[in-house]
Parts: structure tokens; sequence; C-alpha cells
């Protein structure tokens, strides 16, 4: 323990701190099948709920017959909207400051909507049950375009009916939700009146879903006996679901314990609160029995949350030579049956002002009109801080756009509109201040990694080749710098539901020197339980190995707002660090009074405290654990534990340069990603393997996302893709090989530097696989097209350009 | 995704499960590998009473390989088809088909015979037997026929095959030396059904054309195979875009599928013709 020997950096690297690529502790249970995930859970006496789904998506519900289900033998209970409104249960609060009906109340308004919630002795009686239920519709008119909706004479929202102020200013039209603006409208104007180049575009950024791998459920033992609701689910916030449920439930929040066991991928479909949780809970009150209720795949995909839907109108201007003088922005997003977007109150549409990218863009405005169709609610931030991928793959294809119209080099036109290094920490034109970066530093790497020069020679020989009849296939060069805003965020203007958006770490050293430590957030394959770990050790000087980390239980974990938007290393990541150091700075004084000098007379040292000029006279901070719980020093309390509560100065700013190179068949459609480069700079780097399979993992659900996933709607509003035979989800067989590379630009703000990660390749990975497409045929006069570029559509590009001969 | 509720049975011969299927007419169905049958059932849209397990039938297994016939037994699986270096030799378009249908997680389970009796439009299978020419084996409760697989298709999942039949085994004629094969197959992503798939045999101045998923049946073409034998690319081309009829779906609108289907069988000729003589 006391080894001498050993160098500074020796005992640095047994630590497997920061820096290490310390191999993920979660995978010796997940890779053996011994994950313990909601479904897993099994209690006594416990019923299963299952729900009768509306088969349309703009109806009324005239009767809900329940007398044939009732009849099943082990059926316990039929659940309609009459059951729950005795209670004031049958509509439920959306993050979004809108209502959401919990079970339809006298109408649906997208297919799928919750009719009805049988519970049952198990699962195979509720599904024949649910089958029984009679419901009487009456078709409605089906709005799915929400240029339409606006213009329509059908109310969707009857109950909204006369209400023109909404939860985020005047309402215009009553399929209307909210306009959220940002910057200044007439400046941008006038830049774009006085401009030399204008290009404008819509910039369609499809519906599509998260699809996590285990979808969402819960179950909720409500004991009698104590007055205790536990209720486990796969909840991304388990504090904020609790203090909802106490709130829409009326029970107390002491008695509500909320736990989010192994979590099998959220990506923001897990954020929000769902109609399953309110009805198990509901279930389990009023039988006394613990109620399960697991969503299957069609459920998942058709009702719980989708993303992006956002039809954003740009225009871009600048000076003949290629220096952007201004941007604007006109979103209509379409929000589906219900606002339940998932974002922080203040903001209705996430951080789409980060639209403005990488940019110094001095005048900008952005328009956002939210709207209600026949489709299902929803709009999280999956794999992205709220909608930032939208603005990311919006402010990527507008660049692109501006250079066909300036007949620039797209990677050039990026390198003169980058801000440079010395002008951050920047304002930006619609309100943030980013942080830090190097962006000209990180493309010319890129760049050069890939031997662009090189390969727009080869593009431009395969386009004479193409002419010449000597090939049928096309090549791409997807580029993209993509800045990220996440880290949500400074309590001043970042809450949900008024929770202020701050996170927790509280961490206890044990008496032998190992440790645990819990958090506000929830892991759901993120690996938080490896690198909060290594934050700790680095911090106090105790192995990783050595430290546990628990998250997901409101008993036990401090308050903190969960994890999604890439939230979890920049504020629970800095809760921790901080945490740490209180923990080090009550380690200083005894291991000074160990020592028998002042406080000040004694040094830091990786993992012990030596007297300053004696290096030979130190406590590790193992003996120090010890001393904390056996010895009595003067003005000190026993123990050894701290808690942080952290509210971010600010928001950390992630960014990257990726490029993808494809090859495109013009005659069939088929794409193939020949080489893919990733470089993200997320400040400190606490994992670099973690890092990279976030990395492996965004670009792969970035590439599904570009190329063929969607949630698409035929006029009836029938969800033409809810399984996956129609889902794309790519296989080892679709994933390219991805190159990594980093640079490390420090958050300037933050405990450790570390920015954040998770959803960088998303952001970036989506604008450069479809920036690949378009340049392929860029040469043959493509300006625009939309995702998802599957084989059709890539066909439906050349055949428009008349490549088919 | 929970099934109805049914009767499970396990016949150990073919008897005992015609015996089952007399029983119980249209209240019960066969199932082999299961791959199209059991998500039906999930979905809810094949309900049935009694479901009949053909896994343990061991006169339904087995590949038999003659100088001039290849004999496959119903509950052959994908995976056996892959692996039998016999058949590869005999007949090399069966591996080159099988090794485009699903995963290996599926080709381990689902079956040829599963695949060709179902009658879905997007399975391989019965296209290619059709190139192939083969013979479906049928035993019911008046005995055993045979129904030739270019007759045994009527529409989307309907066949020839009554109600109280199983088939038993496929025969496949063995293709002359000299005759080139090839198998091509445009989808959007493994586990997927084609978008289109041409089957094709060209070689000795015979020729024959098969396609997937471009009708409610598999489309073998007499006269695009007559021009193919005649060396008539683009003829046979016209000839089978001519028998095709696809529909609308996610896969894309019909001009796509129409276009990609004459891309697929041009290359599936080429390759066939360099493997040819």
């Amino acid at each position: 323990m006391n080894d001498q020997t050993m160098t500074p950096e020796e005992r640095a690297a047994n630590l497997k701190g920061l820096g290490s690529s310390r191999k993920r502790v979660e995978d010796v249970r997940f890779t053996q099948g011994k994950g313990n995930y909601v479904d897993d859970i099994k209690l006594d006496g416990m019923l299963f709920g299952a729900f009768v789904r509306s088969p349309y998506a703009h109806a009324r519900v005239v009767s809900v017959n329940k007398d044939a289900a009732m009849a099943v033998p082990g059926v316990v209970a039929v659940l309609t909207a009459e059951d729950l409104a005795p209670l004031g249960l049958h509509w439920m609060p959306t993050l979004a400051g809108d209502k959401q009906m919990v079970l339809a109340d006298g109408k649906v308004l997208f297919q799928g909507q919750e009719v009805a919630y049988v519970v049952a002795e198990n699962r195979y009686i509720a599904a024949d049950a649910a089958e029984l239920v009679e419901v009487d519709y009456e078709e409605l008119p089906v709005l799915t375009d929400p240029f339409e909706a606006l213009k329509s004479d059908v109310v969707l929202r009857e109950d909204l009916a006369g209400q023109t102020e909404g939860a985020h200013g005047p309402r215009k039209h009553h399929n209307h939700i909210f306009t959220w603006e940002q910057g200044d409208k007439d400046a941008t104007e006038a830049v774009l009146g006085e401009a030399d180049v204008v290009a404008e575009e819509m910039v369609y950024y499809h519906r599509t879903h998260p699809c996590p791998l285990e979808t969402c459920g819960c179950v909720a033992s409500m004991d009698k006996v104590t007055g205790k609701l536990t209720l486990y689910g796969t909840f991304q916030a388990p504090h904020a679901i609790r203090t909802v449920v106490s709130l829409i439930s009326g029970l107390a929040e002491h008695n509500i314990r909320v736990i989010s066991p192994d979590i099998g991928g959220g990506f923001g479909n897990k954020v929000g609160a769902y109609a399953g949780y309110v009805c198990s809970v509901v279930a389990s009150i009023v039988t006394g029995q613990p109620v399960k209720w697991v969503e299957n795949r069609m459920e998942n995909l058709m009702s719980t949350a989708f993303a992006r839907d956002y039809w954003m109108q740009g225009k871009i201007a600048a000076t003949k030579d290629g220096k952007i003088t201004g941007l604007w922005c006109h979103t209509t997003a379409d929000h589906g049956g219900f606002d339940a977007c998932a974002d922080p109150t203040k903001f209705p549409a996430g951080f789409m002002n980060i639209c403005t990218g990488s940019y110094d863009i001095p005048t900008a405005y952005l328009a956002v009109d939210g709207v209600y169709t026949n489709k299902a609610p929803g709009g999280v931030a999956y794999r992205c801080s709220f909608r930032v991928t939208e603005a990311a793959y919006f402010i990527e294809r507008m660049i692109e756009v501006l250079a066909i119209k300036l007949n620039m080099d797209a990677a050039e036109l990026r390198r003169i509109n980058f801000i440079r290094k010395d002008q951050f920490p920047y304002q930006s034109a619609l309100g943030w201040e980013y942080d830090s970066g190097d962006y000209h530093t990180a493309w010319d790497k890129a760049l050069k990694a890939v031997d662009y020069e090189g390969l727009r020679a080869e593009q431009a020989q395969r386009i004479e080749d193409f002419k010449a009849g000597k090939t049928r296939k096309l090549l791409g060069i997807g580029l993209t710098h993509f800045t990220e805003i996440v880290g949500a965020g400074p309590v001043k203007n970042c809450d949900i539901l008024g929770l202020g958006m701050f996170d927790s770490c509280e961490i206890r050293i044990h008496p032998t020197g190992s440790a645990i430590a819990r958090l506000g957030t929830i892991s759901q394959g993120q690996g938080h339980a490896t690198t909060f770990a290594q934050i700790i050790a680095s911090e106090i000087g105790l192995p990783a190995d050595d430290i546990t980390l628990e998250e997901g239980d409101t008993d036990t974990a401090p308050y903190g707002l969960g994890t999604y938007g890439s939230r979890s290393t920049p504020v629970a990541g800095a809760a921790t660090a901080m945490a740490a150091r209180k923990i080090r700075a009550k380690a200083q004084m005894i291991a000074a009074y160990l020592l028998e000098v002042h406080d000040d007379d004694v040094e830091w040292d990786v993992d012990r405290f030596s007297v300053k000029g004696a290096p030979e006279r130190f406590k590790t901070m193992k003996e120090i654990a010890f001393a904390a719980y056996n010895q009595a020093i003067p003005g000190l309390e026993p123990g050894l534990e701290a808690v942080s509560y952290y509210d971010p100065p600010n928001m950390t700013y992630p960014f990257g340069a990726y490029i993808c190179v494809m090859e495109i068949d013009v005659d069939t459609g088929e794409w193939d990603v020949r080489q893919f480069y990733a470089l993200d700079d997320c400040g400190t780097r606490i994992n670099p393997m973690i890092i990279e399979g976030q990395v492996h993992g965004g670009v792969t659900e970035a590439l599904a996302i570009a190329m063929g996933q969607e949630i698409a709607y035929d006029e009836m509003g029938n969800v033409k893709t809810g399984t996956l035979m129609d889902f794309f989800l790519p296989t080892a067989w679709e994933t390219p090989n991805y190159t990594t590379d980093h640079t490390v630009t420090p958050s300037p703000h933050h405990p450790i530097g570390a920015k954040g990660v998770g959803e960088s390749p998303n952001v970036g990975g989506v604008p450069a696989f479809s920036n690949a497409v378009h340049d392929a045929f860029r040469p043959f006069g493509l300006v625009q097209s939309h995702m998802p570029h599957d084989h059709w559509r890539i066909w439906k590009i050349a055949n428009g350009l008349g490549m088919h001969g | 995704m929970i099934p109805a509720g049914f009767e499970y049975h396990r016949p150990g011969d073919i008897a005992s499960a015609i015996g089952i299927l007399q029983e119980h007419g249209d209240e019960a169905r066969v199932i082999a590998g299961g791959h199209s049958l059991i998500p039906m059932m999930k979905l809810r849209m094949a309900e049935m009473g009694h479901l009949v397990d053909l896994q343990a039938i061991d006169e339904l297994k087995g590949i038999e390989i003659s100088a001039e016939t290849v004999s496959l037994g119903a509950m052959v699986t994908q995976h056996e088809l892959i692996t039998h270096d016999g058949l590869a030799a005999a007949i090399p378009l069966i591996r080159e088909a099988a090794l485009q249908i699903a995963d290996p997680q599926v080709r381990y389970v689902g079956t040829v015979g599963g695949n060709v009796a179902n009658g879905d439009p997007g399975n391989d299978m019965p296209g290619l037997m059709q190139c192939l020419n083969a013979t479906f084996e049928l035993s019911g409760p008046d005995g055993t026929r045979s129904v030739a697989a270019r007759d045994f298709y009527e529409a989307a999942y309907f066949t020839a095959r009554e109600d109280e039949e199983i088939l038993t085994r496929i025969s496949i004629p063995v293709p002359g030396a000299g005759v080139g094969q090839a198998y091509e197959k445009q989808k959007r992503k493994i586990g997927d059904y084609a978008t289109a798939a041409a089957a094709v045999m060209v070689g000795n101045g015979q020729a024959s054309v098969a396609m997937t998923n471009l009708a409610d049946t598999p489309v073998w073409s007499e006269s695009a195979s007559n021009a193919l034998a005649d060396g008539d690319v683009s003829g046979c081309v016209a000839a089978m875009l001519d028998a095709i009829d696809p529909v609308a779906d996610n896969r894309g609108p019909v001009e796509f599928k129409k276009h990609v289907a004459a891309v697929m069988l041009r290359r599936a000729i080429e390759r066939a013709q360099s493997r040819a003589g």
C-alpha cells in the first residue's frame, strides 16, 4: 500500500481514472444475460395490463362495451376514461405544458391511442380479453399534414376550443400550438434583402422513432398496509417521474418509491410519462396487487414518443465570396395529437436556436410553429439534445445549398465561416454563449485524414466515367461540421415542470477505502458505473474498481433530473467531481492531523497527501479513510461523505467533423458507405473506449435515420412502418466500418473540462450521410431532396435528373 | 404480440399429421419453421385452434441427390441447403438463393417446405423452384400426388395444396452440365423480402427465368425464358416486365419496382451467362 517504489504515473494508472479505457463493469451481467430489466421483475400476485388501442387516427368513441372482456376468466378489471375521470386521471399533464388523454375521452387523435386498459391474471389472458372489448367508433376527417392542419376547419383538440392562449403564448388557429421566435427578424430580413447571394430551401427532417431495444414498461406495486407505492419502470428520469406521480395522483412524495432498474436503451423514448404508467398505478391501487405493463414493439413504434418531424424553411445570405451574413429559418413542427415534447419548459422547440451551427453568422432569426395533427405525440430528443439534430441537419444542408449557389467547395465554405478559436466564448445571434471550440484545427485534421483533395479528384474522374458510360455508380462525399449544445442545464433558464435541471452525486467512502457513489441520473447503456467511478478515482485517489455506482432508486439516490440530452457527464459528472473534491478537502485535514502538520503543509499526490518538501511522509487516501472512522480528530466530524448538487453555469458545446464517402448505384438506389470518419471533440475524455463505442452506436443510428428509418403514415393516418420489417434498424450487415478520431478542447466551466459525447454521433452523422447522397448527385443538378434516402427515393432522384436514359 | 390460444400437436409420422388435419379441418394448420406463420399468429391475422408441428417427422427430412434429381425433404432447413456440399455441386443456385434469405438465425430454423408451401409472394424459394422446374409432392387422405411448382401458386397464400394435404418433398431435375445459374436479389436490409429478385438458368440452348415479390405469386415466364434461350436478353426482359404486376408498398412505387425488376433480371442473366458453357 505504501509502496514508495511506484512512480506517480504507475500509481495513477492503477486507479483507472480519467483517460483510462477501463472495461465496462456493467457488461459482466449484460453479456451473461444477468441484467435486471423491468420485465424481469416478478412480484407475488402480480397482474398484467394490456391496452385496447384505436385502429383509427381520428374518431369519436361512441361507446366502450367491457362485458365480453370482463366475462373472461382471470380478467380483474377493464379501465376506461369513465373509470379514471372521478380520480381526475383520465388526462395527464405533458412535459410541454399541454395535457394528454390517458384513456380516450370521447375521441381518439392518433392510431394506436390508448382506449381501454385490461387487467388480468397473466399477460395471455389480458391479450385475449383486450380483443373482446367492443369499441364503437365514428370516423372523423384525418389530418396528417401540418400545413393542411393549419388551414383546416377540422378541430382536432376540442378540449382546447376557444383557448387562444397556449402554454407558450398565442395560438393562431385551432390546430396551432405555439409560435416560438428567437433572434432579430427585421435585421435578418434586411440582411437577406441586401445580400449578394441568398439560397433558399425547404429542409425536411422526417418523423422517426428512438426504438430502444427494450420497449417501455413498468410494474406498479401499491402496499395498502404501508401506503407506499413502488413503481419500477423504464424511466430516464426516475426522480422527475416520482414528483410527477405525486403531483397527479395526490400521493405524498415520500410514499412513492420509483426504481429504474437496468434499462435497455432510452434514446429519449423513456423520458416522458405514458398512459401505461398511470393505468398501472391506478390498477395497483384499485386491486391492491402489483400490476405489470410492458408494451410490445408495435405499440412502442406506434404510440410512444416519436422524434423529429420538422419542416424547416431556410434562407441563408452571403457575400459573393462566401462570407455568411444572415440566416433565416421558419419551422413547421408536427407534434401529433398532443404536445408531449420533452423540452425544458421555456424551450418549446428545444434548442433549435443552435441552428447557426459552427458558423459566425452575425444576424439570424428563427420562428417555430407547433401544430396538432392526427399522429402520435412525442417530439423527443432521439439521441440528441433537445432538437439539436434538427438544427444541425438544417444548417449543414443550408451550407451545402449555399455552396451550390456560390459554386464553391463546401469544405472551403465551411472553413471561411467557422467561429475562430479566438472568438470563444462566442455569443451567437440566436442567444447562446458557446463555451469553447477550435473548429479550424478539427476541420483541417479531418480533411487531411481522409485525403479530401484525393477524394475530390477521384470523384471528378468518376463523373467523367459515368458520363462516358463506363460506370453506373456515383461517389458522394458527405461533409459535416456540427456543434452541439448539451448538458441542460443552468437552473436559471432550464427546468422541466418547474424542476431545475441540476444534477447530483453523493459519495460515501467506506472505512477500508472503498466507496459507493449515488447519482440522480440513470444509465441506459452509457456505462455510468464505469465512467463516473473513473472521475472519482482521479479526484480522490481510490481505484475505480473499488467504487460502486448506484442510480435509479429514488429512496436512496440524491434528486436529479435524469439522463437524456447528453446531460449526465456535463451535469452529474460535474456533481461527481465536486462531491469528490469535498471529500478530498476533508481528507486533507485528516491527513494533516495524522502527519502532525498544518493543513496547508500537505499536498495532493495522485492517491495521497504528502508533506510538502518531504514526499516520503504521506498518508494514502485508504489510510485517511480508515482514520476518518476510527480516530477522534479535533474539529472534524467522523466519517467521510459528501454530496453535491451541481447547477451548471452554462451548457457545454461539443463539436466534431464527420466525413462520409458513399457509393451509389443510380439504377437501383442502393448505397454503400465506403468510408466514415468521425472526429469528435468532447472536451476531456473520461474513457476513450466508451467514447468510441458511443460514436459507433450513434453513427449507426444516424445511418438508420438518414438512409431508411421513418414513421410513415398513409392519408388515413395509418402507421405504415409499425414493425421492424419496415422500420429500419441496421444489423451488423448494414453497418459500415468507422474510423474515430478526436481533438481535445476542454470546457472552461466544467470541473473536469468534459462536454458529453453520447449524442454527437447522431447529430453529426445524419447530415454526413445525407450530404453524401446529395453530393453524389450535385454534379447532375440536385440541390435538395428529403430523407430518408432509401433505395426508391435515391432512385427517384436519379430518375428525376434523367439518369435512367 | 401474443397469439390467441391453440392446441399443439406433434405427430411422429405423416399419416398421423394428416389424421389431425382431417379431424380438425380448416381449424388446423401445419407449422414447419414457423417464420411466416408465427408472426401472423402474433398479429392475430392467423388464428387456428390446432397447430400441427412437423418437427418430429423424420420422413420429411433429408437431402437426396442422384445424377438426374435432387430430392429435398420439406423440413430441410435453409441452413442445411447452404451447408450441403453435394447440393452445392449439383444445383449451386439453391445455395446462392438460400444465402440471401433472412439471416443465419432464421435460416437455422426456416425450412424449404414452409417457404414454398405458404404461398407468401415475398418468399424466395417459390420463384426459385419455378425457375428450376421443381415438383412438389403432396400427401393427403387420398394418398400422394405431384404438382409442378409452375402450377402450384394461385394467389397470395392460395396454392394448389388442399387443406388436408401436407407438402412432403420437393424434387428438382439437376440442370445439365454447362447451364449457368444466378440468383439476384435487391432488398432494403438483411431479413427483408425482395424489392425484386430474379432466378435465371441459361445454357445449352435452354433458359428459365422466374421472379419474386413482383406479383401476388412468383412469376415464371415461358416467353421470357424462350427469348433468353434464343439469346434475346432485351426480349426476355420485356416479356418478364409484361408478366409481373407489382404493387406499391414501403419498398417503393410500381414504377420503381418495374425498373429494379429489369435491373435484377439483367444482372442475373449476365451472371448466369458468365457461368454457362
